[in-house]
């Protein structure tokens, strides 16, 4: 698809050139005299510079973009990213087209229609079949790119398919945080900003049994290949963007609005790692909207995997409430048995206080207390 | 009204207030209310600015182009943001990015460049003694330099200036505690841009009023130059989006200081859960780009109308398509309201709005083409004379299609998923509104000195500054792209921390920046013309570029009140070069027809009639004499 832009720039070139010999043809009739004679030998050498400036520029994009090419994304990892990559090569050699022809025209003329001694310019103040023909074209030019466009859009932004694996993300000042529907029920449980504090970086609610076996992590996303799977984005701060360039995702992260952008990741982590040949090889998720200091380096690994080894990785998690017993004493006292087998024998033990389970929920003071970091 | 002219007691009212006392120095230079010199000062702002505002871009650079620089020579300039290791702050470095937008947005390509403009060619260029206020006037320029102030003040105080970025997107900007550049620094950004808003607002009111209601016998609104269209536009656009803005700022400032929460909800920021809930930070951004997007319509509106002038003067030809170049500003200055989301695709909000505003956005590159068309045919079969203005007007153009042409992809809601907020963005608006806006200025510097300062700039440097500048402004933005399409995200302090953007394009990037710097440098070239050519230009002529407007009737350095005498009439458009069978190749707007019957028209031979009812108008100039 690439080759499409080069191409089309050789072939401009070549119409340029012809546009050229067919315009010195039409202005070989030259004037009678002129008055005055101040303009010189620079006019000639600004019109001429400018094609100058258009050949050598023409070259210097063609070889820079033969250049930069090798260092572009690989082949989108999912199939809306190679829709959408589709779409901008197809868009670029027709607004390259448009580039060339326009800028070899402008440039051109400049040159051809230089001041020459005793040549009067044309008056020609309108022509309207010509200006009409130049709206007509670029509109139904655009109109067939949006429609193309609308339609991967819509397409794009769809709802999840009901079987789409759910995973939430998380962002704040400087880290992502992935959440994960658990061991068991696949369930994401309920948050409450009020919630978060060290141990409960995502405000998980213990109030709600789905959230039981969730668990989190801060360095890598595991998700599975070949299925879809619909990230539930949140921020717990400021506003943050998650960014998966490989995958073509993107999709700001707004506090008080979980967004979601669903998708398909079909090249795991290890296929990529045989295509690109690099061992290193590793999906990121960046943040593409200024958060402040640390904006440029939100790294979080994703790592794709086929769904069976995904499902046996889930297995051998932790949830949250394992990691971090301390957390059950917000879980309240209906829900109590529900939430044993994730605990620790001693843990259950502990005397619950369903008080202590709802204070935070109404007013936030308690967690809220000083607990900087 | 024709009553009026003739009316004896006025005329020698008239009489006596011809010999004007002598202006003190404070009232003739700083507060004076004369167009030409408000213009004056906000061109000479225009360039403190600028100077200031490309600094910081190539300090930025400096810091992306060359990760392992050590920066201790910045030391003396920037302090302590420069740390123990010879390092740029990374708070700083998001300070540098935000002022740096600010700066060129706001108080270069709007204020320096229609600030310039609007107010030095309105009055002259149909055919008024004044702006309709000339106090007016002169408080915006003062609001502007007072919101000048505060800006300027903001990169001094230590926790340094706004750092959210240019667009101070809440709840980073509303929350002291997220980040330095959202403590003093913000509050002060607030207040500048409320200050400047109102400069805007007093400077577009009075512009919009000076055109409509000041035009001199015979300047009916089809006999326009296009630059008076395009300023008359910009201030509409101004006066409508510019109060959005100002709204938007207010609700910050209530958020930042007075508790409230309209961009505030669940959030939980160090160590604490903020009590704020229900407000919503997509609201700022539709706010913001509500007057975001006219913006930079208002930046470039300017430019495209100096550029029509200055095109058609110089191929010595009537512009292609006057009409349709005033149908596309007004398509784009209407269609400029109802595009803003597109700056917000991937923000969550409704994909329902997103195909909307595709649809919308892809409409207004339907009046960019036809203009950017319209130049060119201008240029076909012209008789072009290459002034240092018209090598700006003609990169413009350039400028306008290379950046314009990617809007196209970043408009459309699909493709920009993966590229918003990479250095293909910056790249396409650097070159379509940042570049040709800036070229727009350029251009209206080197044509209009003479008019200004009755000296001519010097050709030669005006040639070198081009050239330099142009070249250099392309080796900058266009390998931009690339970067951006292999995915780097602009706002980066560096690019270590990812592999997909750790060990490429080091060389792409130190090569921009060295662009950068090489065009930066490029312009003391014409620092020190325009300086030199104050100082020591050659003397300009009446009209030194053979144009058709009016403001070239006026002496070679208009005083207050503009013209000598009557205002003339006008009687044909601004549009007559090389027209067949005129002795020149220009015919000026207040030639009457019946003065040329060698050239006229059929059709304008019946407007000879007219002319004795031109003449007997007299609208506004009821002294006959500069006033």
């Amino acid at each position: 698809m690439v080759y499409i832009v080069a191409l089309l720039a050789v072939v401009f070139l070549g119409l340029a050139a012809m546009v050229v010999s067919k315009m010195a043809a039409v202005v070989k009739t030259a004037g009678g005299p002129k008055e005055e004679g101040e303009i010189g030998l620079s006019n000639k050498i600004n019109g001429a510079l400018f094609v100058v400036f258009f050949v050598v520029g023409l070259i210097a994009a063609v070889w820079s973009f033969m250049y930069a090419r090798q260092f572009f994304l690989p082949e989108a990892s999912s199939p809306h990213g190679r829709r959408t990559d589709n779409l901008f090569w197809i868009s670029m050699a027709m607004i390259t087209a448009a580039f060339v022809l326009t800028n070899a025209l402008l440039f051109i003329f400049a040159w051809m229609y230089q001041h020459r001694e005793g040549y009067k310019a044309a008056y020609y103040p309108e022509n309207h079949k010509l200006e009409l023909i130049w709206t007509i074209v670029p509109a139904v030019i655009m109109a067939v790119m949006v429609f193309t466009g609308w339609r991967a859009w819509r397409d794009i932004m769809s709802e999840a398919p009901a079987n789409a694996q759910v995973f939430e993300i998380v962002g704040k000042q400087f880290n992502w945080i992935a959440r994960y529907p658990g061991v068991d029920n696949n369930k994401l449980g309920n948050f409450n900003y009020k919630l978060i504090d060290n141990n409960n970086e995502t405000g998980i609610d213990y109030t709600d049994e789905s959230s039981f076996d969730d668990f989190v992590s801060t360095s890598e996303l595991h998700i599975p290949a070949n299925k879809p799977v619909l990230l539930k984005i949140r921020a717990r701060d400021v506003l943050h963007s998650v960014f998966i360039p490989h995958l073509r995702v993107k999709m700001d992260a707004v506090p008080g609005m979980p967004t979601r952008f669903w998708f398909i990741a079909d090249k795991t982590t290890d296929e990529m790692r045989n295509l690109t040949g690099n061992p290193d090889f590793t999906y990121e998720i960046a943040c593409t909207e200024v958060c402040g200091q640390g904006h440029f380096s939100m790294r979080i690994r994703l790592i794709v995997e086929d769904e069976a080894s995904w499902e046996a990785w889930c297995k051998q998690q932790k949830p949250l409430l394992t990691s971090t017993p301390e957390l059950a004493t917000r879980i309240p006292a209906n829900l109590k048995a529900k939430a044993a087998k994730y605990l620790p024998a001693d843990a259950t033990a502990a005397p619950s206080d369903s008080s202590t389970a709802l204070i935070p929920r109404q007013g936030g003071v308690s967690v809220a207390t000083t607990t900087l970091r | 009204m024709a009553t009026v002219s003739a009316n004896p007691v006025i005329v020698a009212h008239a009489t006596e207030h011809d010999h004007h006392e002598p202006q003190s120095f404070w009232r003739k230079y700083i507060f004076s209310e004369d167009h030409k010199t408000i213009a004056k000062q906000y061109l000479i702002s225009g360039i403190l600015w600028s100077i200031i505002g490309i600094s910081l871009s190539v300090m930025f650079r400096l810091q992306l182009g060359f990760p392992n620089l050590k920066l201790g020579f910045l030391r003396p300039v920037l302090g302590s943001w420069i740390n123990e290791t010879d390092k740029l702050d990374p708070d700083f470095y998001l300070a540098l990015v935000t002022m740096h937008g600010t700066i060129m947005v706001f108080f270069v390509l709007t204020a320096g460049l229609s600030g310039t403009f609007s107010n030095f060619l309105i009055p002259l260029q149909v055919g008024a003694r004044d702006m309709a206020s000339g106090f007016l006037n002169m408080l915006s320029y003062w609001f502007f330099f007072i919101a000048s102030v505060v800006m300027f003040s903001s990169m001094f105080i230590e926790t340094g200036p706004a750092a959210g970025g240019w667009v101070i997107y809440p709840p980073l900007s509303a929350l002291p505690q997220a980040h330095k550049g959202s403590e003093l620094g913000m509050t002060l950004w607030l207040i500048s841009m409320a200050l400047f808003i109102v400069s805007q607002l007093l400077g577009g009111i009075n512009y919009i009023t000076t055109v409509i209601n000041l035009r001199t016998r015979g300047m009916s609104f089809s006999k326009l130059p296009l630059t008076i269209w395009a300023f008359l536009l910009t201030a509409i656009l101004g006066l409508i989006s510019f109060p959005v803005l100002l709204s938007a700022a207010l609700l910050l400032i209530f958020d930042r200081s007075f508790g409230t929460s309209f961009y505030l909800s669940e959030i939980y920021i160090k160590g604490e859960a903020l009590p704020n809930v229900g407000g919503s930070p997509i609201l700022f951004q539709h706010l913001f780009w509500f007057l975001g997007h006219p913006e930079v319509y208002i930046v470039i509106l300017p430019a495209l109308g100096m550029t029509s002038e200055i095109i058609a003067t110089n191929a010595r030809k009537p512009i292609f398509g006057y009409r349709a170049m005033i149908a596309s500003m007004m398509g784009i200055a209407f269609l400029a309201f109802i595009v803003w989301a597109h700056h917000m695709f991937v923000t969550g909000m409704n994909p329902f709005l997103g195909s909307i505003f595709m649809f919308l956005t892809l409409i207004i590159a339907v009046p960019s083409a036809v203009k950017a068309f319209n130049y060119i045919t201008t240029l076909w079969r012209g008789n072009i004379r290459f002034t240092p203005a018209m090598l700006f007007s003609i990169g413009l153009v350039s400028f306008f299609i290379s950046g314009g042409i990617t809007g196209l992809i970043l408009g459309n809601s699909a493709l920009d998923i993966q590229l918003h907020d990479t250095y293909f963005v910056v790249a396409h608006f650097h070159l379509v509104m940042g570049a040709a806006s800036a070229f727009g200025l350029l251009a209206g510097v080197y044509h209009w000195f003479p008019k200004m300062f009755g000296r001519m700039m010097d050709e030669k440097l005006g040639y070198i500054h081009f050239w330099l500048t142009f070249i250099g402004i392309y080796l900058v933005f266009f390998p931009m792209h690339y970067v951006g399409i292999a995915g780097f995200p602009r706002r980066y302090y560096a690019f270590t921390s990812y592999d997909f953007t750790k060990n490429i394009f080091a060389d792409m990037n130190a090569f921009i920046s060295l662009a950068a710097i090489f065009t930066f440098v490029a312009q003391w070239v014409f620092i020190y013309n325009f300086v030199n050519s104050l100082i020591r230009g050659k003397r300009a002529t009446q009209n030194p570029w053979k144009s058709n407007t009016l403001e070239w009737t006026t002496p070679i350095v208009p005083g207050h009140g503009n013209w000598v005498g009557e205002i003339p009439a006008v009687y044909r458009w601004p549009y007559d070069y090389s027209k067949p069978g005129a002795k020149d190749d220009f015919i000026p707007q207040n030639v009457p027809y019946s003065q040329t019957p060698e050239s006229n028209l059929p059709h304008e031979n019946e407007l000879i009639s007219l002319e004795s009812e031109i003449e007997a108008q007299n609208l506004n100039d009821q002294f006959k004499q500069p006033h």
